[in-house]
């Protein structure tokens, strides 16, 4: 297969950047879009010539680091799947194939293809976590957990952390992110004594980080490689009216 | 140089609460005098920057991804072990160390492994009081699910993400010392050097893999939680990022490293599908308990597979190991799968790949019933693949997957160089020379949250003073080391792509110290490795420069490494004369192909210490006592 590839090229988040155009031959379908990306990376090293900087590395779609906006798309065309599963039979051999990096004004471009997600991290330190020192926890069977519950928490708590929701929103807003994880906690036992905090300090570093608010059109699940369900919005704002409602902080 | 494991006195089941009982502890206010480097944030380095900060500890943690959830412990599928007993089925903190024991092939420390299975329990309370959401009963208690090497169902899992959970669970815990101030997080942070003053480690040099500024950074002590090396076969199942740049340096600066060539190949991955392949994904071991392996009986035989009748099948698995079929061990299934495409009885692209049928089951239980059970992976295979393994059999093949070598470390999980310590995949001390399923997770939680908190204060009361202006003239000298050795890469400017001598590395590596091993290719492999390494130095492609985001060069300093442990890799291969658990060496196996140990003289720990770049290594031996179990022969016939 061959294609006709238009590459984001960046050197710096100070300079400015642009479409590089470059043909691709001898690519097979079997072949993963980052090992196609790899073939253009030994062409150009091989010549010389500085490789496009983009980020992987699990390469199975658990990882959350690679992060590819592929024809308009955050990762690319196949549905619940990242950039590193998708395959190049999911392309038109000879078409021409659009690579550039998210665009968020919270995730600044670093170089080429990478962008900061540090902002992430960041909104998981101000109360994405539940207070239990090392060796003070009770038994693990202690709290009986429904079935139902449990399932329900792990469906949130799936999130890789990718930021596709983030590029894919029209406002680059942060919410599924930040609810996923509200919710995985909040549904939790052992999660209820810190909830009402952890949602306001949650949605308050969002804010500070300059992620836009909800425009509740759902492109942000559409792409969502383990497709967390935008309930879980809904689910984030009743938590956040109620922890003002009742805050006693 | 002298191997002390430093394992306490007493009964095994007393020996971890009498070490606690008798070490000196540090008091509140004393622990905010000391700071700790914690280098890895996968399980093993979150869980312990996490929990000496909330012991007080001023803590610095330290990694090359950009986000410490990243790290490749997210990658784990399968669970995680804990001796409790909840199914009532027998199991106890003894069965859990004899399992571990037998499955390691009685090549580890009795003492560590034992203390390994004692804190398994609590790994599993502080998880769930975290969060972590593992699978429940309907009752809403814990469930538990078998894994290969074990009659009990100790293993505790979160659907097939249970590394993803377990870390999300430990860099929360580590998120909230961040974020009350008290641990300092580097991201994009690698390590290239262990600096050192007067033989003890006080701190490390790392680039900032975005700008690419060098830094030094000082401490009290250095932890290495920087994972495994299996990436020196190039295709593996780890992570792109996965290196052993770290422990590498820390080797060549004194640290003694154990067992190189104790490396796991796992049976059941996805095959290569051409020489573009950058990966290889691993399929759930579970998959075996329904499917039937088998290849054509004729080499080169090019029908589809659902063109060969059933007499022109070979279900080797079957054949040859009749009570435990197509649930033989991880290294025995990986072996025999080898061995036929060997013969050229291997199928799919390049012959490398052996069929794992469903249709019996299937026609069996129904495909619902398959389906409920294995659809996610049924989905993942046919999404790399292509092919409906409802239709067609799956085509899997062996992949290398772990390393149970890595630092050499005594009780204390302190190496042979004071001051510097390794845990999790780093570190060579639990699982002998054959690690069984979902204990990696439970060693590197356990090292992290409880073992390591609780011996790191031993070296800390006791080590000696270093003048801070001296460490930093040490300092000073490591990092224009470090500068130099970059510079060096980038003016090889050859044309061979970085990648292309990593795959070349992987081929020398997984054809002579791979599944099988013989005296008659490994000093052969010495010789190419070594020639690679010159072809490397003389040939490698590196653009750019140092003071920049630049992956060429990243990758480059991490394959140089690469190379060299796979030098010794080979070498510690032909040193030991025995076959034992993944180290399958053909001199040294029964008429019908079954491993031979040798207890007599290789009952021991090899720890190799660096002796310059141009002279060769030191074989160090610890010997192993063991004085709760009986050495037996492992049969699973
Ligand atoms: C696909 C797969 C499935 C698995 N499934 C299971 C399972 O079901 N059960 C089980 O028990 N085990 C399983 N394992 C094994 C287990 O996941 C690993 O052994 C374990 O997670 C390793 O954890 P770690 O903390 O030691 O290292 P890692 O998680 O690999 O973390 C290494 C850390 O070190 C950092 N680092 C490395 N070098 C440097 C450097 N030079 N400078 C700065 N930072 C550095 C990295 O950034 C990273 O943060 C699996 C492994 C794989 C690959
Ligand atoms: S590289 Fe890990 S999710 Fe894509």
């Amino acid at each position: 297969m061959k294609f006709t590839l238009h590459i984001w090229r960046q050197p710096s988040n100070s300079d400015s950047g642009n479409f590089e155009t470059r043909e691709i031959d001898g690519i097979t379908p079997e072949m993963s879009f980052l090992e196609m990306l790899d073939q253009v990376n030994m062409q150009l090293t091989g010549g010389g010539e500085p490789e496009v900087a983009f980020e992987h590395d699990c390469r199975e779609g658990i990882c959350g680091t690679c992060s590819l906006v592929i024809n308009g798309v955050p990762h690319g065309p196949e549905w619940g799947a990242t950039t590193c599963q998708t395959y190049m039979r999911s392309f038109e051999d000879g078409s021409e194939i659009w690579i550039e990096p998210y665009r968020a004004k919270a995730f600044p471009i670093t170089k080429d293809l990478i962008v900061d997600r540090s902002a992430f991290d960041r909104i998981q330190q101000a109360g994405g976590f539940v207070s239990a020192n090392t060796g003070s926890a009770p038994d693990a069977n202690a709290i009986p957990i429904a079935k139902a519950v449990a399932e329900q928490a792990m469906d949130s708590a799936a999130c890789i952390g990718c930021g596709a929701c983030v590029a894919a929103c029209s406002n680059a807003s942060a919410s599924l992110f930040v609810a996923a994880k509200v919710t995985h906690l909040a549904t939790l036992p052992q999660g209820d004594p810190e909830r009402r905090a952890r949602v306001q300090k949650m949605i308050a570093q969002m804010d500070a980080e300059m992620f836009g608010s909800c425009s509740n059109h759902g492109e942000c699940e559409a792409v969502c490689p383990k497709n967390i369900s935008v309930s879980v919005i809904a689910q984030m704002n009743r938590e956040y009216l109620r922890s003002v409602a009742t805050s006693d902080t | 140089m002298i191997l002390d494991s430093k394992t306490p006195d007493g009964p095994l089941a007393e020996k971890w609460d009498r070490y606690r009982a008798d070490s000196k502890l540090i008091g509140p206010g004393n622990k905010r005098k000391f700071k700790v480097i914690v280098v890895g944030t996968g399980l093993a380095g979150s869980s312990a920057a996490a929990t000496l900060s909330e012991l007080g500890f001023q803590v610095d943690v330290f990694t090359f991804h950009d986000s410490p959830r990243r790290a490749h412990s997210v990658a784990a599928q399968g669970g995680i072990n804990a001796a409790k007993n909840y199914q009532g089925d027998g199991d106890s903190t003894w069965r859990l160390f004899y399992d571990t024991i037998k499955g390691g092939d009685f090549r580890s420390r009795e003492a560590n492994v034992y203390r390994l299975a004692q804190v398994s329990t609590q790994i599993i309370d502080q998880c769930v009081a975290q969060g972590v959401p593992f699978a429940r009963e309907y009752g809403g208690l814990l469930q538990n699910r078998s894994f290969g090497g074990a009659l009990v169902s100790r293993t505790f899992y979160a659907r097939g993400q249970t590394g993803q959970q377990l870390l999300l669970g430990a860099y929360s815990a580590l998120n909230r010392q961040v974020g009350l101030g008290k641990v300092n997080l580097h991201t994009h942070a690698e390590m290239l050097d262990v600096i050192m003053h007067g033989g003890t480690a006080c701190g490390i040099v790392t680039r900032d893999l975005r700008k690419g500024a060098m830094t030094s950074h000082f401490a009290d002590a250095v932890v290495l939680c920087t994972g495994g090396y299996s990436n020196v076969f190039f295709l593996s199942t780890n992570a792109a990022g996965c290196n052993a740049t770290a422990i590498w340096r820390a080797h060549k600066q004194g640290a003694a490293f154990a067992n190189p060539c104790f490396t796991q190949i796992h049976p059941t991955c996805i095959p290569p599908a051409g020489d573009f392949q950058s990966k290889l994904t691993l399929m759930s071991e579970s998959l075996r308990n329904d499917g039937r392996v088998w290849v054509p009986k004729q080499p080169g035989d090019k029908r589809a597979p659902g063109d060969i009748p059933e007499e022109d099948r070979d279900y080797y698995l079957e054949r040859k190991y009749p009570a435990f079929g197509n649930l033989a061990p991880r290294d025995i299934s990986s072996r025999s799968a080898k061995e036929v495409c060997d013969e050229g009885r291997g199928v799919g692209p390049g012959g490398l790949g052996v069929y794992l049928d469903f249709s019996d089951s299937i026609d069996r239980l129904g495909e619902s019933t398959i389906r409920e059970r294995y659809g996610n992976l049924f989905h993942m295979y046919e999404r790399i693949t292509a092919e409906n393994p409802y239709q067609v059999p799956m085509r899997i093949y062996p992949a290398p997957h772990y390393t149970m070598g890595g630092l050499w470390v005594d009780y204390e999980l302190m190496t042979t160089i004071p001051g510097l310590f390794a845990l999790g995949e780093a570190n060579f001390s639990d699982h002998g020379a054959n690690r069984l399923g979902a204990s990696a997770l439970m060693q590197g939680l356990a090292d992290g949250y409880f073992v390591l908190p609780a011996t790191i204060c031993n070296y800390l009361n006791s080590k000696p003073a270093i003048n801070a202006e001296a460490a930093k003239e040490s300092g000073r000298a490591t990092e224009a080391q470090v500068k130099a050795r970059l510079q060096k890469i980038l003016a090889i400017k050859g044309s061979t792509p970085v990648e292309r001598l990593h795959r070349d590395l992987g081929n020398i590596v997984w054809e002579a110290c791979g599944m099988s091993r013989s005296g008659k290719d490994l000093p052969q492999a010495i010789n190419d490795i070594r020639d690679l390494k010159q072809r490397f130095w003389e040939t490698a492609a590196v653009t750019g420069h140092a003071g920049d985001l630049n992956m060429t060069l990243e990758k480059a300093g991490r394959v140089a490494d690469l190379i060299e442990l796979g030098e010794l890799m080979c070498r510690d291969a032909l040193t030991r004369e025995e076959s034992c658990g993944a180290h399958f060496r053909v001199e040294h196996q029964t008429a019908d192909g079954e491993a031979v140990r040798n207890d007599q003289d290789f009952c021991h720990v090899a720890a190799w210490e660096h002796t310059g770049d141009d002279t060769e290594p030191n074989r160090l031996v610890e010997e192993l006592e063991f004085e709760s179990v009986n050495l037996a022969v492992r049969s699973y016939k």
